[in-house]
C-alpha cells in the first residue's frame, strides 16, 4: 500500500506537469504581453478557448486533423491578436489602467458569446490524434501518451521563447522596446510594429494552449474563463512580466495542485490562492520579479 | 311571469357561462422562468420556450373556446436564485402570469417555489434535480415534473448492481448540494442491492477541469463500476479523461448520475459508449415520443431534450386542469392537478401524486450506443431496463413532505 501511494504521488506529479504545461503557456503569453505593452490581457482565456474552437472548426469545415491544426490554429489566433491590437488594444496605451480592464474584459465577453452563438453552450467534441492515443510505459506507470506529448510541446515552446527573448537579436530588440521605447525609436526601430507582433505572439501562445487542451478538457465557450483565474494567480506568484518566473511558476503550481488533490482534495484549488496571498505579503513583486521591482 | 322566469334563467345561465370563462387578466398567461443564455440553455432555454408555445397552440387548436386566450412569455433567471425570486414575484404581481414553468436550476426552483406558495399561484418545475421540492420544501402550489435525484440514483444504482453485475463501485461527486445529495442516494441504492463501495466516494471541487487523480485512483482500485455524479462541462471532462486513461478497456464500467442529450452531443457518442444512466424520457423512446419529437424538430431545428418535452407536457396538463376547473384560480387548478392520472407522449403511467406533488412516471435505464449503431444523428440510447412509475420515485412512506392545507 505504501508502495502504491508513492507511485500515485509520482503519477500526480506528472499530472501536475500536464496542468502546469497549460498554466505555463498561458502565463508566458500574459507575461510577454505585459512586459512589452504594460497591458494586462484579460481576454487571454478567451483566446485560449478560441484556439480550441479554431482547431475544432478546422476539422469540421475543412477536415483538417490535429497536426495541421496544431500549427494553423495558433497562427490564426495570433493573426486575430494582431487585428485586436491594431484595432483596439493600441488605443489603450495612453489611457488609465481601468480602460485596460474594461476593454479586454469586454473583448472576452464578445468572443465567448460569439462562439456560443455558432457552436452552442455545451461545446464540441475533439479527440486526440490516432498516433497519440493509448498509454506509454514510464517505468513505474502507464501514462496517457497524449499527456506526455502536451508536456513536451509546452516545455519546448516555453524554452524556445525564453531563448529567443534572452539570447537573440530579436529578443534584444523586444527588450529594448520594453525598457525604453523612445531611445529604441531613435535607433530607427519601428516600435509600434514590434508591439503588434508581440501581442500577436502572446495570442498565438494562448491559441496553442487551447489546441493542446482540446483533446483532454471539455471544449466549451467558458473553458477559458476558469483557467484564466488560476493563470493570473500564477503570473502574480511568478512576478508580473517575468518570463522565467511565469514559466517556472506555471509548472510548480500545476504540480502543487496535483499533489494537493491527491492528499486532500478540498484544499487543492485553494492552495494556489494561499500561495498567492503569501507571496503578496512577503515578496510583493513575485518570486522572480526582481527586475520589475526596481 | 313566464317572461320574468325566463329572463332570470337567462341571467343565471349567462352568469354561469361568464363564470366558466373567468380568467384573470382576460386570458391565461403562462410564464417560463429559466436559463435562456447560460449553462443550462442547451437543455432548456429557447427550446423550452418553443415547447411551451407549441403546447399552448395545440391546446387552443383542440379547444376552440380558448382560442387566442393562452399566451407564453419567457424570463431569464441567469441561474441566480435571487434573480429567480425577484423575477417570479414580478411575473405573478405585475406581468399577470398565472403559472410558472421550467427553471431547470435547483436553487432557482426552490426560490420560485417559495414565491408561488406566497402568491397562491401554480408553479410546475421541470428539469431541476433537487428532491427537496417534493420533500422538506414541498408546498401546495408547487409541482415537480420529470426527474429528481432519488429517481436517477435509485434507477441507475439498482439496475447496474442487479441486472449488469456491477457489484463493486467507486464514486466521485461535485462538492455542492446537488452532487452530495445524488451521491448519498446512489450509494444507498448500490448498497441496498448487495453492491459495495471499494473506497469512500470522493468530493471534487466544482467547477473542475482536471479529474485525472480520481481516474488514477479508480485505475488502481479496479472497481467494476466508476460512478460520476458530475453534470454538464464537468461530466464531459470526467468522461474525456476516463477514456484517455483507458478505464473502459480495463473493464471499469461507467455509471452517470445525470446525463443530458446535450452532454452526449458535446463529447461525441462514441466517447460515452457503454455508459449507463437513468432518464425519464428520450426522443425516440416509442412512436408517440418520436412523432412529437419530429414535430418539435421541424419547429425548432433541434431534437428535444427531456426537459423540453416535459415543459410541453406540463403546460398541457396545466391547461387541461384549467379547463376542468373552469378558472385559472390557483387553488382550484391545484385541486384539479392533484391525483390526476394521465398518459401522453412524455409520461407513461403518469400520476401527479396528491401527497407530495411529484409527477411519477415510468423511467428508463439507458446505455449509450456506439455511433455505428445509431440510425441518425441524435440516436443515442438503447433502453436496457424500465422502472415502473410506482417503483421509480421516493416511496410516499419515506417522503418528508408535510403539505399545508
Amino acid at each position: 500500500m505504501q508502495d502504491g501511494s508513492v507511485t500515485l504521488l509520482f503519477i500526480q506529479i506528472f499530472n501536475g506537469l500536464v496542468n502546469g504545461a497549460f498554466y505555463a503557456l498561458l502565463s508566458l503569453g500574459l507575461a510577454v504581453i505585459f512586459g512589452m505593452l504594460r497591458i494586462v490581457n484579460f481576454a487571454h482565456g478567451a483566446l485560449y478557448m478560441l484556439g480550441a474552437f479554431t482547431a475544432y472548426a478546422l476539422g469540421e469545415r475543412f477536415g483538417l486533423g490535429f497536426w495541421p491544426s496544431l500549427l494553423l490554429a495558433p497562427l490564426l489566433v495570433g493573426l486575430f491578436g494582431v487585428l485586436l491590437e491594431r484595432s483596439m488594444i493600441r488605443r489603450l496605451y495612453d489611457l488609465p489602467a481601468s480602460y485596460n480592464l474594461l476593454l479586454t474584459f469586454g473583448i472576452t465577453l464578445l468572443i465567448q458569446d460569439g462562439v456560443r452563438l455558432i457552436y452552442g453552450i455545451s461545446g464540441a467534441p475533439y479527440a486526440p490524434p490516432g498516433q497519440l492515443t493509448g498509454a506509454t510505459n514510464l517505468g513505474f506507470v502507464m501514462f496517457p501518451t497524449y499527456r506526455l506529448f502536451a508536456i513536451v510541446i509546452s516545455v519546448l515552446i516555453c524554452g524556445l521563447t525564453w531563448f529567443v527573448i534572452e539570447r537573440t537579436r530579436v529578443g534584444a530588440v523586444v527588450r529594448a522596446c520594453t525598457e525604453n521605447p523612445t531611445i529604441t525609436r531613435a535607433f530607427g526601430i519601428d516600435v509600434s510594429l514590434w508591439v503588434t507582433a508581440v501581442f500577436g505572439f502572446g495570442a498565438a501562445l494562448a491559441g496553442l494552449a487551447g489546441v493542446l487542451a482540446a483533446p483532454i478538457y471539455s471544449v466549451d465557450p467558458l473553458m477559458g474563463s476558469e483557467l484564466i483565474i488560476t493563470t493570473f494567480a500564477v503570473v502574480v506568484i511568478g512576478g508580473l512580466g517575468s518570463i522565467l518566473g511565469s514559466v517556472v511558476t506555471g509548472y510548480a503550481v500545476g504540480v502543487l495542485v496535483a499533489i494537493g488533490s491527491a492528499l486532500y482534495p478540498p484544499i487543492a484549488n485553494t492552495l494556489i490562492f494561499i500561495l498567492m496571498a503569501l507571496v503578496l505579503l512577503l515578496r510583493p513583486s513575485g518570486l522572480f520579479g526582481l527586475q520589475e521591482a526596481r | 311571469m313566464t317572461t320574468m322566469r325566463n329572463a332570470l334563467a337567462l341571467c343565471v345561465l349567462l352568469a354561469a357561462t361568464a363564470a366558466g370563462a373567468q380568467y384573470s387578466g382576460g386570458g391565461i398567461k403562462l410564464g417560463l422562468l429559466t436559463d435562456m443564455n447560460g449553462v443550462y440553455s442547451a437543455i432548456s432555454g429557447p427550446g423550452s420556450l418553443k415547447a411551451a408555445e407549441m403546447a399552448a397552440a395545440d391546446f387552443m387548436k383542440a379547444n376552440k373556446d380558448f382560442a387566442g386566450k393562452v399566451t407564453v412569455t419567457a424570463v431569464d433567471h441567469q441561474n441566480k436564485a435571487d434573480i429567480a425570486s425577484n423575477k417570479a414575484s414580478e411575473m405573478f404581481d405585475r406581468m399577470d402570469v398565472d403559472a410558472i414553468f421550467d427553471t431547470v436550476n435547483s436553487a432557482c426552483a426552490l426560490a420560485t417555489a417559495a414565491i408561488a406558495a406566497q402568491r397562491h399561484k401554480v408553479f410546475i418545475d421541470t428539469g431541476a434535480g433537487t428532491s427537496e421540492l417534493t420533500n422538506e420544501k414541498c408546498n401546495k402550489f408547487t409541482f415537480h415534473y420529470a426527474y429528481d435525484n432519488y429517481m436517477l440514483a435509485n434507477g441507475t444504482g439498482t439496475t447496474i448492481t442487479t441486472k449488469q453485475g456491477g457489484k463493486t463501485w467507486y464514486m466521485i461527486y461535485p462538492n455542492y448540494a446537488f452532487g452530495q445529495n445524488l451521491e448519498r442516494q446512489m450509494r444507498a441504492a448500490v448498497e441496498k442491492n448487495g453492491g459495495k463501495l471499494v473506497a469512500p466516494s470522493e468530493a471534487t471541487p466544482f467547477p473542475n477541469t482536471d479529474f485525472s487523480s480520481y481516474i488514477l485512483k479508480a485505475q488502481s482500485l479496479k472497481p467494476q463500476v466508476f460512478g460520476t455524479m458530475q453534470a454538464g462541462a464537468d461530466l464531459v471532462n470526467v468522461v474525456k479523461q476516463y477514456n484517455e486513461f483507458g478505464l473502459k478497456k480495463q473493464n471499469v464500467g461507467l455509471a452517470i448520475g445525470l446525463l443530458f442529450e446535450s452532454d452526449v452531443a458535446a463529447l461525441g457518442q462514441d466517447a460515452f459508449q457503454g455508459a449507463v444512466a437513468t432518464v425519464p424520457w428520450f426522443w425516440n423512446l416509442d412512436k408517440a415520443a418520436t412523432d412529437w419529437s419530429r414535430k418539435f424538430e421541424k419547429a425548432f431545428g433541434k431534437k428535444p431534450t427531456f426537459d423540453q418535452a416535459a415543459v410541453y407536457s406540463a403546460v398541457t396538463q396545466y391547461l387541461e386542469a384549467v379547463k376542468r376547473a373552469k378558472t385559472d384560480d390557483g387553488e382550484k387548478v391545484v385541486a384539479q392537478l392533484e391525483g390526476h392520472k394521465f398518459n401522453d407522449f412524455f409520461a407513461r403511467n403518469g400520476e401527479i401524486r396528491k401527497q407530495d406533488h411529484g409527477l411519477i412516471l415510468d423511467v428508463y435505464q439507458v446505455q449509450v450506443k456506439p455511433k455505428s449503431e445509431a440510425k441518425e444523428d441524435g440516436d443515442y440510447y438503447k433502453e436496457i431496463n424500465k422502472t415502473s412509475a410506482d417503483q421509480a420515485f421516493t416511496p410516499l412512506a419515506e417522503s418528508k413532505c408535510k403539505m399545508a392545507p
